[in-house]
């Protein structure tokens, strides 16, 4: 580490001036604040405030921001489904490099970087490993210009969340090269399947290297290994160069909420690209759940346990959790709605078409007068767009907030599974 | 909805949409395939009647939704809150709303039956899916009211077998339950258990029983099914035996407790294919355990 050298960083403004003023002279500025000032800098109220037409400050409307966002991804979901039968990378190895260094202490986002950083991982590893049923997890964090395993590769949220909770300190310089040689080194052994992925969430804006980042970056390229970076300060370069290279995404948070936005969009499964992975079919069992209050003897503590526990389909042992692997016959053990988590990618129901006005003054048409789905009362036709949508499929009319529920959370048209043309033409 | 926004619910208030199992294969057969557990659909009615009236009865401010589960369409009943007017008839309440859901669900039969008339094919099972779905969307209204709404929880009388074809469908219909936070109660009045209704319980956080002794259903439903999700938690409430969590195949839509994964969409097949069907990837040699050899290192210390 002696041949140490800090790569050229080229910044942005991002957020205007006040975040670069903060950057720049930080120590002068937390000094020369009266408290009072400080607690309007550190709230940032003025966030929270939009202007009206009339040029009036109002509170951000939550509602419209929200029926935005549906909005996008409905169409994000419509472009989905005509590019039929998307692949996607269901069995991913991700390991999560959380920038520990100095710049963590950083208070522009309360109460610093560091700790809401980890907060966020938090919640991205449970909605992570939701989305990704048999996928793998690993921990890894930047502290005094090293790199260090926090966790190794595994599936269970809790005992990840256990350990980087546990390890909330702060200090040194970042090192992008080391966190990629670490992860270069550990991704390279895994299953020909697995796609290989690298979450970078990095406070610092530079990088502490031992050697040229360049080649390991290369290295990274090789291996089709996926980096993508959340950057919490200003742009840098050498991240977008990393994310580029390796076929990532490069973000950069604006405050908090926009940072959780960001870390998030990286829980769904990205589009596969069929070189990055050797599709295989894997022999699984499913195992059935023991009544509670039976005793057994389970295969994998060897102890024996009351109530719960599974019993492998093929050698009959017992396992006490799951996902594991038979410890006497080796057959994968998943529980199935592990799987099932997944599948409303797979089929994604269509989107619904708003019920032109054209189609209330044809008299064939005896148009519903309540929704199909929660049975509230449709509004007749009027000047304003349609209140009701469609499922272009069963034609039945449902309701704004039901269309929403249906897409966003449901994955089922309850008109077409109420109907058994599907069923017949199967036959 | 609109016509109790003002009242004040406490957390024993409850909204129960109620599930009832309609298909005529099932309730056609029960009587001459399984004399000694035999349960006609009038006496099967006249028992969750009861049930529904009882629970109307102990607590005026709770609410009672009926889904009918048909074979070829599913649809609403009976809602309790959008019942005014009839309820001033001479007979009193309970007759007045014991007429009214028997005459819908009457009307539902026949309709279901015509139905399957006219279809070339008809098919044993019940739309659970459907059903399912459509309480989901009820319950979803009822949330959308504000903070103050009853305690909604779903209870599924299902007689005939899981339509392994409704798989994805009845599982995504749990995973949006669970999210929710509405359990789903399950009684099974048919010869065999239901898996999809066990795991819908088990991951919901309902109840899953298949009685015994189907004469006395309404003392099932009323000491099980009536009691409120508050007082669940002081009360002894039978526990599964066992939870059933095979899958479907997806290729000929079989029960299977073991099969293959395709490693880039999940999808699940009974037997060795070369191609996947659901994503289109095409399947290298078999390596039926690949997992066991390489990952056994790093699984190792995490049990
Ligand atoms: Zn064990
Ligand atoms: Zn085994
Ligand atoms: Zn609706
Ligand atoms: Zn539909
Ligand atoms: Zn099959
Ligand atoms: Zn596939």
């Amino acid at each position: 580490m002696s041949n140490k050298y800090i790569t050229s960083v080229e910044e942005r403004r991002l957020n205007g001036e006040d975040r670069e003023d903060e950057e720049d002279d930080d120590e002068g500025n937390e000094k020369g604040m009266e408290a009072w000032e400080r607690a309007y800098a550190d709230e940032r109220s003025w966030e929270s405030l939009q202007e009206d037409e009339s040029g009036l400050l109002r509170p951000i409307d939550n509602s419209s921001l929200h029926h935005a966002q549906y909005r996008r991804r409905l169409r994000a979901l419509s472009a989905a489904s005509s590019t039929a039968r998307i692949q996607k990378g269901l069995i991913r190895y991700l390991y999560i490099v959380i920038d520990f260094s100095r710049a963590a202490k950083e208070m522009d986002i309360r109460p610093s970087r560091g700790v809401v950083v980890a907060k966020h991982v938090e919640a991205f590893i449970r909605e992570f490993f939701d989305q990704n049923p048999l996928s793998h997890i690993g921990l890894i964090t930047l502290k005094d210009g090293i790199a260090q395993c926090l966790t190794d590769l595994g599936g269970s949220p809790d005992s990840h969340i256990k350990a980087l909770m546990g390890k909330l300190e702060f200090s040194g310089d970042a090192s992008l090269q080391n966190a990629l040689d670490l992860v270069h080194g550990y991704l390279n052994q895994i299953p020909s399947y697995g796609h290989r992925e690298v979450l970078i969430l990095y406070s610092a804006l530079s990088t502490c290297d031992p050697g040229d980042i360049m080649d390991t970056i290369q290295k990274c390229k090789k291996s089709k290994i996926r980096c993508s970076v959340v950057g919490l300060s200003a742009e840098m370069y050498i991240c977008k160069h990393l994310c580029q290279e390796t076929g990532g995404s490069y973000t950069v948070a604006l405050d908090e909420s926009h940072f959780k936005e960001l870390v998030l969009e990286h829980a769904p499964p990205p589009p596969a690209i069929a070189e990055f992975a050797v599709s295989n079919l894997i022999k699984m069992g499913f195992p059935q759940r023991a009544a509670e209050g039976v005793i057994s003897i389970c295969a994998c503590h060897k102890e024996a346990k009351v109530g719960g526990g599974y019993t492998c389909p093929r050698c009959k042992a017992r396992v006490c959790e799951l996902p594991t692997e038979c410890q006497i016959c080796g057959l994968t053990l998943v529980s199935s709605p592990h799987l099932a988590r997944s599948y409303h990618h797979l089929f994604p129901i269509t989107t619904f078409n708003e019920v032109a006005s054209s189609s209330f003054n044809n008299p064939q048409h005896k148009l519903p007068k309540t929704c199909f789905g929660c049975q509230q009362t449709l509004p007749l036709p009027g000047k304003k767009p349609s209140l009701r949508v469609a499922c272009p499929k069963c034609n039945q009319h449902f309701c704004l907030d039901c269309d929403i529920y249906i897409h966003e959370s449901l994955h089922n048209c309850p008109g077409c599974e109420s109907q058994n043309s599907k069923a017949v033409t199967e036959e | 909805m609109a016509s109790v926004p003002s009242k004040l619910y406490s957390d024993d208030v409850s909204l129960l949409v109620v599930l009832i199992d309609t298909n005529p294969f099932f309730w056609g057969g029960v009587n001459t395939t399984n004399a000694s557990s035999s349960l006609s659909f009038s006496t099967f009615i006249a028992h969750v009647l009861s049930f529904i009236n009882s629970i109307l009865l102990l607590n005026q401010l709770s609410q009672v939704v009926v889904i009918a589960t048909g074979v070829n369409s599913c649809n609403y009943i009976y809602d309790s809150s959008s019942q005014t007017v009839t309820e001033n008839s001479e007979n009193g309440i309970i007759p007045a709303r014991s007429s009214q859901i028997l005459r819908k669900l009457e009307e539902f039969v026949s309709a279901d039956e015509q139905l399957s008339k006219d279809l070339s094919q008809a098919r044993v099972f019940s739309l659970l899916s459907g059903s399912l779905s459509l309480a989901l969307c009820y319950i979803q209204r009822v949330f959308r009211t504000g903070s103050l709404h009853p305690q909604p929880r779903i209870l599924c009388l299902q007689g005939s077998p899981d339509g392994p074809e409704q798989y994805v469908a009845v599982m995504n219909a749990i995973f949006s339950a669970q999210r929710s936070m509405v359990p789903i109660d399950s009684c099974v009045i048919g010869s065999q258990h239901s898996a999809f209704l066990q795991q819908a319980s088990y991951i919901t956080a309902g109840v899953y029983l298949k009685p015994q002794h189907l004469d006395g259903l309404f003392q099932y439903l009323s000491t099980v099914f009536a009691t409120d999700l508050l007082s669940r938690s002081v009360l002894e409430l039978p526990k599964p035996a066992g939870v059933d969590f095979r899958a479907s195949c997806f290729c000929h839509k079989k029960t299977i407790d073991m099969g293959y994964i395709c490693s880039v969409c999940l999808s699940i097949f009974c037997k060795h294919h070369k191609k996947c069907s659901t994503c289109g990837s095409v399947f290298g040699e078999a390596h039926p355990e690949v997992t066991s050899t390489s990952d056994k290192k790093r699984k190792t210390p995490m049990a």
